[in-house]
């Protein structure tokens, strides 16, 4: 459950002061799938940046899980990132060096948890992104834009978050590519319960998700359920 | 994160880049052994420097008079002319207790000629028998200076090995007569050679009887010196005080500013140790700046690298490592190049003063001290020209790190 309530951020560069979110209100609630959607400089990355704790609103108080995250110190929105949180970028930001496996495995590694345990967790995460389990040792370099979403989605997943945040997730992603991973987060959706925070700035993208917030000039403008969402097929997902 | 984990990620990230971290670890390798060969060369010069000098007699005092200032204005002969030790003193040493030996010695310099010609000059020594034991020499053929030869001014000479060769060649000296001073004198010894290069060697001297010294060459009846061997190593400062107040007593003197002078072996040890550790810092220090440069590559190459990874240092935060977690990581990775290098560098330090002893015959000497100082130092490099990078690495804005193209 995520609670956000007159949020503000501004950022000071010497003399000026750049007003990047004006005020936000809104909640998610658990098992909620929302698209943040608006143009570049609409102030959306740095919407995720504070849903995504990496970083405290100037002023309002943003509760996640139940907890105010707003005043938290770096080393304690770390430990929040570590438990309640899974990002997934644009750019993939997987580890060259390491294999699927121990890339999704690495959240695991900072939270301390034992090596068989991790195992056990990694393997978990990356049959619900629906990653093949042929390519489980394979470096990330071997594999298409799609797989390496897959990979970073199922490392987003690893942690059991209460909140899994998408930035762009498809940006990088020719169409149906893109199509295929926006339908693992369907699924993730509907099978898994999980709450899918999808930031983008195509309305195409954002039209996969229930509810979209609509994000100009650091202002939500509107704020809705989706009438006409687009469903991902299940068949679609097998194959890739 | 756990230990395991953190030297997995080191690895990977350094065996990433194999040719740049051999490279940088290379500087380190070439500091390090260099420190561990020019250590050693300077802890071999003490050690061959000790051993020599330990080798002219173990637990000795040597006693030696004064300059003779008597009449002012006199030339003076310098120290150990003066005539104030005489054959009673070492007589009255003797009685000391724990001294084993007192070998009391005049020497001085004479032409040795050979029948055959040939001739040399060399120290020429007046001792009694007991020169053997407390010099720890021993005779290679024929006999030392006996009791008998002293008592009645026996004309006979023992020859160093040295000088048996320069005088006499490929011949056995023993029984051949020589001519010192103007007298024939018989040949009833040689002794062993000792080897070392150190002045006044017993190799190249001459002995002959104390008595035959001071009545026959000399006319004199003093000695230039007494050395006093001691039995226990322990003993040595009591023995020294005791033959202080002895000799002063004897002399009539006061002992704070006694007429001789007693310098043990340790004495000259200790002065001589401080001249090579002074050479050993110094060849230390000068190997230490390569050890310096190598460091400065750690750090330029850990900062390259930080900036290289700074997506990766971004994912790793957003995902939840803390400043710890990612300023431990860039520390181990710089503390593993530099132990590493470390290592080998003292394995090469190793073979090099190896190579330096078979080669130049310099005595080397690679101490535990030494390796374990090079070990110390390679961590400590690490340590402190990789805390800079880390702590930039540590102190990144996540959301600044992700976006870093």
């Amino acid at each position: 459950m995520i609670s956000c309530d007159a949020i503000t951020k501004t950022y000071r560069n010497g003399a000026n002061e750049t007003h990047a979110i004006k005020g936000a209100t809104f909640d998610i609630r658990d098992g909620e799938f929302v698209a943040i959607m608006g143009p570049s400089g609409s102030g959306k990355s740095t919407l995720m940046h504070l849903l995504g704790c990496l970083d405290t609103p100037t002023s309002g108080t943003y509760v996640l899980d139940g907890k105010d995250v707003s005043k938290m110190t770096d080393d304690e929105l770390a430990e929040v990132r570590m438990h309640r949180i899974g990002f997934v970028f644009q750019a993939f930001n997987l580890l060259p060096r390491a294999s699927v496996l121990r890339n999704v495995a690495l959240p695991l590694v900072y939270a301390d948890v034992p090596q068989e345990a991790r195992e056990v967790r990694a393997k978990d995460a990356l049959r619900k992104a629906a990653f093949p389990e042929k390519f489980w040792g394979h470096k990330p370099n071997e594999l298409s834009g799609g797989m390496m979403q897959r990979v970073a989605i199922a490392r987003a997943l690893v942690n059991d978050p209460a909140l899994v945040l998408a930035d762009e997730p498809t940006g990088n992603l020719d169409t149906k590519t893109g199509e295929i991973v926006l339908g693992t987060f369907q699924q993730l959706h509907a099978k898994h319960g999980r709450t899918i925070v999808l930031i983008t700035h195509e309305p195409y993208v954002a039209e996969h998700a229930e509810r979209i917030i609509f994000v100009r000039d650091g202002e939500i403008v509107s704020d809705a359920k989706n009438p006409n969402r687009r469903l991902v097929g299940e068949g679609h997902v097998e194959h890739v | 994160m756990r230990t395991s984990d953190l030297f997995q990620e080191t690895y990977g990230a350094l065996s990433a880049n194999k040719v740049r971290s051999g490279l940088t670890m290379l500087g380190v390798v070439i500091g390090i052994s260099s420190v561990i060969a020019m250590i050693s060369i300077g802890q071999g010069a003490a050690g061959s420097i000790q051993a020599s000098i330990e080798g002219l007699g173990s637990n000795l005092l040597t006693v030696s008079p004064g300059s003779s200032q008597a009449a002012r204005g006199q030339v003076s002969g310098g120290r150990g002319s003066s005539r104030t030790l005489v054959t009673e003193d070492a007589e009255a040493l003797r009685g000391i207790d724990g001294v084993a030996y007192v070998s009391a010695e005049f020497s001085s310099r004479y032409q040795l000629v050979a029948q055959n010609g040939n001739n040399t000059n060399v120290t020429v020594l007046g001792v009694e028998p007991e020169y053997l034991p407390v010099r720890n020499v021993a005779v290679a053929a024929g006999s030392f200076i006996t009791e008998t030869q002293l008592r009645s001014l026996g004309r006979v000479v023992v020859l160093g090995a040295t000088v048996a060769t320069d005088l006499f060649a490929e011949e056995d000296p023993v029984g051949k007569t020589l001519r010192v001073n103007g007298s024939n004198y018989k040949v009833v010894g040689v002794l062993a050679a000792k080897g070392g290069t150190s002045f006044n060697s017993p190799d190249n001297s001459a002995y002959v009887p104390l008595t035959t010294m001071q009545k026959i060459l000399t006319g004199s009846d003093y000695l230039t010196s007494a050395a006093i061997s001691v039995e226990d190593k322990e003993e040595m400062a009591q023995v020294k005080a005791e033959a202080v107040s002895l000799l002063a007593a004897r002399h009539k003197v006061d002992p704070e500013a006694p007429d001789f002078s007693i310098i043990s072996q340790e004495d000259v040890i200790g002065t001589l140790t401080q001249v090579t550790s002074t050479f050993t810092t110094l060849l230390a220090a000068i190997a230490g700046i390569s050890l310096v440069v190598g460091g400065i590559g750690i750090m330029n190459m850990m900062l390259t690298t930080v900036t290289e990874r700074m997506r990766e240092i971004g994912l790793r935060k957003a995902i939840g490592a803390k400043r710890k977690d990612i300023g431990t990581q860039f520390l181990v990775e710089s503390v593993m190049l530099t132990f590493v290098g470390g290592g080998i560098g003292i394995l090469l330090g190793w073979i090099v003063s190896l190579l330096i002893t078979k080669f130049s015959g310099t005595a080397t000497d690679v101490s535990a001290g030494s390796v374990a100082l090079a070990f110390g130092v390679s961590a400590l490099i690490g340590i402190v020209f990789g805390y800079y990078p880390a702590r930039r690495a540590s102190g990144m804005n996540p959301i600044e790190a992700l976006r870093y193209e």
